[in-house]
């Protein structure tokens, strides 16, 4: 399972060099990768059907205690023959969608990490893995959401999914760790078991809501749902793959992952019922108020995603096998769909349904597959959809609690999802052609019509032999979610139910509504139901983060002003009142003073003194840097007196370089101006005074408290044994404490490129025209680079 | 305004060389005795400094060779190359290695990793010290004008 990660991941790396090679070919020759990825989890399918799981394991962090596992069981698998089958396809798709886009390259390396973070994600048993790869979709989707980053339109949507799903992470990671702590284990393996452990425990609400918090805004629930419609800046295939069968699904599979842990408690779920229904209702109905096919089809997923999530609210055989089932239908006819309008609006030139019409004789392959999925999503028989339909309502028929309301709310938001699916699937190919299109349509290359046709075609055979995969692949991901097994036995033919008796209600309304779709539209509730929840909570959002850095810029403007004197007269004052006031709270008292002072110390000590009041009183900047180096060279003498050669060495140095420093820099500026008023001088004076007392009091105290001599000890005995260094101050630097000293040389090297970069800015004020003599030496300096 | 003078000039050419063997010298000399990388790489800068003081910037330049990222570059390697030298080993990161090595003239001889750090760490600190110095003088030009 590792390889199989990893090679995806090596495939993204190797992309760009297959896509120079050949440009035309990159989307068949890279689809060949998730394709052997998608063989290899497909022959796992047996066993894990059997009942077995299987777990790798990989030693990556021992010291931490982090082990890069892996965990195979039904769920897992299910979710990476989706993450990888359907990604083959889109891989396809994109090199026909995209073949004349000159980033074709980096498009796959985005393409193809967002694969590997995905099917990493789904496979991943501890939990620290888990949640690297939870946010590197986050991350890799942000890239390619924003993948057109010339257009303002999609940057922004690019950072509205990065903030919220990023954000719902950190939450999700916070619960995450919860859980470990209360399980006493990092493996999602290991804590399926200790669901009632964990149920009882105190901490098991607040690990909900971060969990839920995760999983809410990652799958786009209420109010979360509204960065999703905004992705859709993104490329066609992009949006096929985040919708169908992987991103927007994570959060969907993170809830399933632990609901044998979570689950099964009331709040579980009134609140996914709860969250779940709204966010479907919702948004099926908002999808009829949009025109754009991609939108259209990106609130019908926010609509899914809202019944799987109540699903699992539900729980029980029943709902859990319709979720399962519902995950894989809506797989197949979403990716379909998307890649359908994709096909449109290439060739066509506009995804605007109202200007769609009577393509039926230019794309007939487009057509014939989007048909197909367009009736799975109505949910229509014979097609998979209807399967998947039927269960919702079964389940629901079944439900212990809220039973009828979910019957309800689910027939409602059917009703939707049947106008959309006649919306988007067959309205653009029936009737006449309307508006003059950019383009003279015309069929979409293979690449770009295999995709839905299969997808399309996949739909209609599971729909008549459901048989194919409801044993072998649902049950066991169903068994992954209940950790219990139940025959699953899936047909289009339930005799005369209730259920079916429910679908043929949805069917009458929703034939109704799609004839009457465009008056719907354009009514008055509608507008408003898309202003109060389609548009409302991004721009709330929006609004959000423009007023967080207004206000960041607020506190900026407050704290780092730009003048000096307010840094330090901030940082003494604070040092001053926090730690003299902690002194004086431990009321320390004046250190005995045994007053043995050596003539010679008493002469450096008066040196120093004189050599601060000459800096202090002087008006030339000159003589203030020579008085300040005399004070310093000073300390290096005490040093040197006290015993640290090194030490004084150093300071002895540093004191030399920093004179010529300041001896460059000081130049430049002009001389002292007259005297401040006497109070800022009286305000400095006593700052500059209460520091000294502080630190006088200080360093008394440190050196009458008795020294505790042990790690010196230990370094002074062990530094020839284990360094052969005599020179303990040089083992503790080089090897001791050598990464400590290699974070430091890392940090000066940042700092020089800072000064470096700083230096080389072209100039704002008046002597800008002095820059007119640099450019000779910045010519030699950059080809020296 | 000029601090150029035939007198620092002519003091610079015998003190540079000085300067820089002096700066190996202790920095050689740190694993036992007070001394060691950052005190040599302090002690080689101020060298090249008080040259750019006595002779111009673009001369201390051309005395260096090379350019102050290079030795940035050039010491951080050699730093993280001596702790990695010990993880292909087989042994945690930075761990010292040692060779005895008895050589002729010189007798018995130990030869550490951490000679290595120390050089890096040397050079890290002139390219600092260097880059700054030089890239103020590109920007402030006065002191040491030809």
């Amino acid at each position: 399972m590792l390889f199989a990660v990893l090679s995806i991941f090596l495939g993204a790396a190797l992309s760009p060099l297959v896509v120079r090679v050949s440009r035309q070919a990159a989307g068949w020759i890279l689809g060949l990768l998730p394709l052997g990825v998608f063989v290899f989890f497909a022959r796992q399918v047996p066993t894990v059907a059997h009942g077995e799981t299987v777990r790798q394991s990989f030693e990556w962090l021992p010291s931490l205690n982090i082990p890069l596992s892996f965990y195979l069981d039904g769920l897992s698998l299910l979710f990476a023959l989706l993450v990888t089958g359907i990604g083959t396809l889109i891989v396809v798709y994109a090199g026909g969608y995209l073949a004349h886009h000159e980033q074709l390259g980096r498009f796959y390396v985005q393409l193809l990490s967002f694969m590997g973070a995905m099917l990493g994600l789904v496979l991943a048993d501890n939990i620290y893995v888990f949640f690297i790869f939870f946010e590197l979709t986050s991350l890799t989707s942000y890239l390619l959401i924003g993948f057109y980053h010339t257009e303002e339109e999609s940057r922004v949507a690019a950072r509205k999914a990065l903030v919220v799903t990023g954000g719902g992470g950190l939450a999700l990671l916070g619960g995450l760790l919860l859980l470990g702590q209360v399980t006493g284990t990092m493996e999602f393996s290991e804590m399926l078991s200790m669901g009632a452990a964990v149920q009882s425990h105190p901490y098991y609400l607040a690990i909900f809501v971060l969990v839920c918090a995760g999983a809410f805004t990652k799958s786009a629930q209420f109010p979360f749902h509204f960065w999703l419609p905004a992705a859709m800046a993104g490329p066609t295939p992009v949006s096929a793959y985040l919708h169908s069968a992987t991103m927007v699904k994570a959060g969907v599979f993170l809830l399933a992952r632990l609901s044998p842990v979570l689950g099964g408690t009331a709040v579980w779920e009134g609140t996914l019922g709860i969250v779940g229904g709204f966010t479907m209702l919702m948004s099926a109905w908002l999808a009829l108020r949009y025109t754009d096919l991609k939108q259209i089809l990106a609130y019908t997923t926010v609509m899914v995603l809202g019944l799987l999530t109540m699903l699992l609210g539900v729980g029980g055989e029943e709902a859990i096998t319709a979720m399962v089932t519902f995950t894989v239908v809506h797989a197949l006819y979403k990716g379909g769909l998307f890649m359908m309008a994709g096909s449109i609006d290439h060739e066509t030139g506009t995804r605007n349904v109202r200007e769609l019409g009577g393509l039926r004789n230019a794309m007939p392959w487009t057509m014939a597959g989007a048909v197909a999925t367009g009736l799975s999503m109505a949910g229509i028989p014979p097609l998979f959809g209807f399967i998947g339909k039927e269960m919702t309502y079964e389940a629901a028929l079944h439900a212990d609690s809220f039973g009828i309301l979910l019957l309800g709310v689910s027939v409602l938001a059917n009703v939707a999802l049947v106008a959309s699916g006649l919306v988007v699937g067959l309205k653009p190919f029936i009737g006449e052609q309307k508006g003059a299109f950019t383009r003279e349509p015309h069929e979409a290359p293979v690449s770009m019509w295999l995709g839905p046709l299969v997808l399309g075609a996949l739909g209609l055979t599971f729909g008549v032999y459901p048989a194919l995969i409801d044993h072998s692949l649902l049950q066991s991901a169903q068994t992954g979610i209940l950790q219990e097994s139940h025959e699953l036995h899936l047909a289009l033919w339930h005799g005369f139910s209730p259920a079916l008796m429910a679908s043929l209600v949805t069917f009458a309304l929703g034939f109704t509504v799609y004839a009457t779709w465009e008056s719907i539209q354009e009514s008055g509730v509608m507008a408003g139901l898309g202003t109060a929840f389609g548009h409302g909570p991004g721009r709330v959002f929006e609004r959000g983060l423009y007023g967080l850095a207004r206000f960041s810029e607020g506190i900026t403007v407050l704290f780092q002003n730009g003048r000096f004197r307010w840094y330090l007269f901030a940082i003494f004052t604070s040092v001053i009142v926090l730690v003299g006031g902690g002194l004086v709270e431990a009321q320390v008292g004046w250190p005995e003073f045994d007053g043995d002072v050596a003539y010679y110390e008493a002469a450096l000590a008066g040196l120093i003194m004189l050599s601060t009041f000459v800096a202090v009183r002087t008006t030339g900047r000159f003589i203030a840097i020579l008085a300040l180096s005399v004070g310093g060279y000073g300390v290096a003498l005490l040093y040197l007196l006290f015993g640290a050669p090194d030490l004084a060495m150093t300071q002895f140095a540093i004191e030399t370089l920093t004179l010529i420093l300041l001896v460059i820099v000081i130049i430049h500026l002009p001389g002292i101006e007259e005297e401040e008023p006497l109070g800022v001088r009286l305000r400095d004076g006593a700052i500059a005074l209460g520091c000294g007392a502080l630190y006088t009091v200080m360093m008394s105290v440190i050196v009458s408290s008795p020294l505790d001599r042990r790690v010196s000890e230990y370094l002074a005995q062990n530094s020839y044994t284990e360094a052969l260094g005599h020179n303990v101050v040089n083992v503790i630097l080089v090897d001791f404490r050598g990464i400590d000293t290699m974070g430091e040389i890392t940090v000066l090297t940042i700092a020089a490129i800072g000064v470096y970069v700083l230096m080389r800015m072209p100039r704002r004020d008046a002597h800008a025209e002095a820059d007119d003599e640099v450019p000779a030496e910045e010519g030699a300096a950059s080809t020296a680079e | 305004m000029m601090l150029y003078s035939l007198i620092l000039r002519v003091a610079a050419r015998l003190l540079v060389p000085l300067l820089l063997l002096f700066s190996v010298f202790m920095m050689l000399r740190g694993h036992n005795l007070p001394g060691g990388g950052f005190v040599g790489g302090l002690v080689a800068a101020s060298a090249f400094v008080l040259y750019a003081l006595a002779a111009g910037v673009q001369q201390a330049r051309e005395v260096l060779r090379v350019e102050p990222h290079t030795l940035l570059g050039v010491g951080l390697a050699l730093a993280y190359g001596a702790g990695v030298l010990a993880l292909v080993l087989g042994k945690p990161f930075l761990t010292g290695l040692w060779l005895h090595p008895h050589l002729p003239l010189i007798g018995d001889f130990h030869l550490g990793s951490a000679l290595l750090f120390d050089l890096g760490v040397m050079l890290v600190v002139v390219g600092t010290v260097l880059l700054m110095v030089f890239s103020v003088e590109d920007r402030l030009p006065g002191l040491v004008e030809e």
